[in-house]
């Protein structure tokens, strides 16, 4: 297959229903392109996180296909898959669990087989991408939150993903914090998908917004017009801030 | 490794000691403990010079005396211990100050306290000159098995992480007006302690999950490989070796 014309995720016919019976996925279909970064909204409990974790394979055994880059996700290249899928989880806390900043992002790479200068510099460059090299040989427990979230993105940047998967990463930010982390996201050069309920953010960094309600796609298209449809917006819970109206504010390309 | 943020047990300092690799450090604690347990406890003096070689050692990491004594007030349990010894011992009894004394027990006492002061002192030393980090890279590179060393790690990150969930969930208890007064409310005292373990059980979920994100099969990558060269070796080996000698003296003579 041209890699150039292969989207980077490709969901196609996913169901899936866990142990105790409850249903959480009833087919969904979706595809993202190499570069493009796309928001996926919907409700609490609406299978957001279950769709996450079937990227890289940690729930698995339901209905359907999820391709990575033309890859499928399954046992066979399941090393290959967590390295192109990188997940950033919603508490930093859970996802730095080394002692010291610079290990904990050298864990994916060093898992992957990297040693030496060769990881050093790996590090390096994930930090730097996030801003965050001074902080190399800081225990994760002594930065701030938003630092703490940012850290948390190199630490699967370093994994030089095919496409990053964020899960809510402007919950617990300051103003200020929430800033920074969309201004890096805008400059990574990678294909993301942003899990969240900030709707004004994920308008603010993607162009193309999903909405997945009850377990299937309800809504794909500009994120701008999606969230000017009130009739849509009301029937899957979202709810815009008070005195927010997408129309006022032209997101960039 | 972490200017500025170690452990309290730390000394920040440049030393050749604090300079030796962590497992030879490790190794050289370990042999001296051993000599010293083996010593005949009649050889009063083989103890007088254990001590004389821990000070050369604690002078050459510039850890001053009053640092070292104060450290030392950890053992001071087992020396209440140590003293109840001639008064409960049995077999043939002294007088001394008008109380009647066993030889035994006083025997028995010295020994508990000369061989326990002596390796509560070297404990003290490796962990002063040694940071919290640098030892389980020790204890890795001599083959300890990596479940226990994995375990040690995380202790340490995710040690503060809990302290401070036991903090807030002290807080909201007394913002309700609860005050923990004696037997009656130890059953919400025991409640906590059990909503802190499910809590810390399902972090330790989601910190897995992390891992396995990241590519973790099972063992952790080795990301810093601590090596020691010969010089390095025969130079932390000097103390058990030194101690080796004194004790093959106190069995001999």
């Amino acid at each position: 297959m041209d890699p150039v014309s292969t989207p980077s995720l490709e969901v196609s016919g996913l169901a899936f229903a866990y142990p105790d019976g409850h249903q959480a996925l009833f087919g969904v279909d979706f595809s993202i392109g190499r570069g493009e970064r796309v928001a996926l909204l919907g409700p609490n409990g609406a299978g957001k996180t279950t769709l996450v974790l079937h990227l890289n394979g940690i729930l698995t055994g339901g209905a359907g296909t999820v391709q990575v880059a033309g890859l499928p996700v399954g046992k066979r290249h399941m090393a290959e898959i967590r390295r192109r899928v990188g997940i950033v989880f919603q508490d930093p806390d859970d996802q730095l669990f080394m002692p010291t900043v610079r290990e904990d992002v050298a864990f994916g790479p060093a898992a992957a087989g990297l040693k030496g200068p060769e990881l050093e510099e790996r590090v390096d460059r994930a930090l730097a991408q996030v801003g965050m090299g001074q902080f190399k040989d800081r225990p994760p427990h002594h930065l701030s939150f938003g630092q703490r979230r940012r850290v948390a993105v190199a630490t699967v940047l370093a994994m030089e993903p095919e496409i990053l998967v964020l899960d809510e990463p402007s919950s617990n930010l300051d103003p200020a914090s929430r800033r920074e982390l969309a201004d890096i996201l805008r400059s990574l050069d990678v294909t993301v998908l942003m899990v969240t309920h900030d709707l004004p953010y994920a308008l603010e960094l993607c162009p193309r917004a999903l909405i997945l309600s009850e377990g299937v796609i309800a809504a794909d298209g500009k994120t701008g017009e999606l969230l000017s449809d009130q009739e849509l917006m009301r029937a899957h819970r979202l709810e815009l801030p008070f005195g927010f109206d997408p129309r006022s504010v032209t997101p960039d390309a | 490794m972490g200017a500025g943020h170690a452990h309290r047990l730390y000394r920040h300092g440049h030393s050749p000691v604090h300079a030796l690799p962590p497992h030879t450090k490790l190794a050289a604690a370990f042999a001296f403990v051993v000599v010293v347990v083996s010593t005949p406890r009649e050889a009063i003096w083989a103890f007088g010079l254990y001590a004389v070689l821990l000070g050369v050692v604690a002078h050459l990491a510039r850890v001053p005396a009053a640092f070292l004594l104060k450290r030392l007030l950890i053992e001071v349990p087992f020396v209440a211990f140590a003293v109840l010894m001639p008064f409960v011992a049995e077999g043939e009894q002294v007088d001394v100050l008008g109380l009647s004394l066993s030889v035994n027990g006083l025997w028995g006492a010295w020994n508990v306290l000369a061989k326990g002061t002596l390796g509560v002192a070297a404990s003290v030393l490796l962990a002063s000159t040694t940071e919290l980090r640098e030892l389980l890279l020790g204890l890795q590179r001599l083959k300890l098995p990596p479940l226990l060393v994995q375990i040690a790690s995380f202790m340490i990150r995710y040690g503060d992480v809990i302290t401070d969930e036991m903090r807030r969930m002290r807080i909201a208890r007394e913002s309700r007006g609860f005050e923990a007064r004696g037997v009656r409310h130890w059953g919400v005292l025991a409640k906590s302690a059990g909503a802190l373990f499910i809590r810390s059980y399902e972090r330790g979920e989601r910190v897995h999950l992390a891992m396995v994100s990241r590519g973790y099969a099972g063992s952790m990558p080795v990301i810093d490989e601590v090596t020691a060269s010969r010089a390095q070796w025969s130079y932390a080996l000097a103390l058990p070796v030194a101690a080796l000698v004194v004790c093959l003296l106190g069995w001999t003579l």
